[in-house]
């Protein structure tokens, strides 16, 4: 690529920067790991853009790119990535512990009340726990909002195992941000009267 | 104890809120928030969501807590980070 081309791929990246920026971030929990991440991602954008078809989505493209190339230094760094399991955790976890806290204030939404509930610590944490194989989808959907089909081209995965690590991953999320909430002694007594209902 | 595949029976008291159509409901709940249903199961879920409050109040839940989990973790670039990524795009011998 000439200069001009250069600069035009460097001004149609940079409005992600910061959302790859904290992708990388969830996926290597580290700051050095992401930024060799984000510049083997850059990199590898870069030698693929001249063949990158304008009208396509040029964010979903650069996340595949990514998660390729995170889960392809992974892979290198792992013998058995995707053998971790997670044990299944009961549905509705978190909100049959405190589903009835966060309305409980009047003039303050809902939201409100669950946004203060947790810490942004607490909230990276909870995902940074989760194994890659579950902690990717939960990342790409939930954070990022991409669709089950685009996750799994994203992993190169079957949808359906999309679906059933999310749906794993999510649960599992939830549980330990209740861990945390319930350390902090914030919920003794939303616990207890969930467990007598 | 209540699993997704003994939903067929679809007696109240084995159903997650006590009302008949809340097991459906919950297991296409995640599908449902992440616009991943059909029209015609949207239209089920809807209807069933007007009359059974527990089951709005979970969807309602569910939306609201991962407008949570997106909101903390969003962050940015450090900015020596971004002046480095920057410097290796403009570099000529890219």
């Amino acid at each position: 690529m000439g200069v001009a081309d250069q600069a035009k791929f460097t001004d149609a990246v940079e409005p992600f920067m910061d959302a790859l920026y904290a992708a990388a971030m969830r996926m290597t929990r580290s700051p050095a790991d992401a930024e060799d991440l984000l510049q083997e991602t850059f990199l590898r954008a870069y030698r693929g853009y001249p063949n990158f078809a304008d009208g396509t989505n040029l964010r979903a493209w650069l996340y595949r790119i990514l998660t390729n190339t995170y889960i392809n230094i992974y892979r290198a760094r792992q013998r058995r990535p995707d053998q971790t399991e997670l044990d299944d955790v009961e549905d509705l976890y978190l909100y049959r512990r405190i589903g009835g806290l966060e309305a409980a204030s009047l003039g303050r939404s809902a939201e409100d009340e669950l946004m203060d509930l947790f810490t942004e610590g607490e909230v990276r944490e909870a995902l940074d726990e989760l194994p890659d194989n579950f902690r990717v989808p939960v990342l790409l959907a939930d954070v990022e909002g991409f669709s089950y089909k685009e996750i799994a081209e994203m992993m190169d995965t079957p949808i359906g195992t999309v679906m059933s690590r999310l749906h794993r991953g999510r649960k599992h999320l939830q549980k330990s941000l209740h861990g945390f909430a319930a350390a902090r002694g914030l919920l003794t007594d939303e616990v207890a009267s969930a467990e007598n209902r | 104890m209540n699993t997704q595949d003994d939903r067929a029976e679809s007696d109240p008291a084995e159903e997650p809120f006590g009302e008949p159509g809340c097991g459906d409901a919950v297991d296409l709940l995640y599908q449902y928030l992440d616009g991943e249903l059909d029209g015609d199961t949207v239209m089920r879920i809807e209807v069933h969501l007007r009359r059974c409050s527990p089951c709005l109040e979970a969807f309602d839940f569910h939306d609201e807590l991962r407008n949570v989990i997106r909101s903390k973790c969003a962050e940015s670039m450090p900015p020596d980070m971004r002046a480095r990524l920057l410097a290796m795009l403009s570099d000529p011998t890219l």
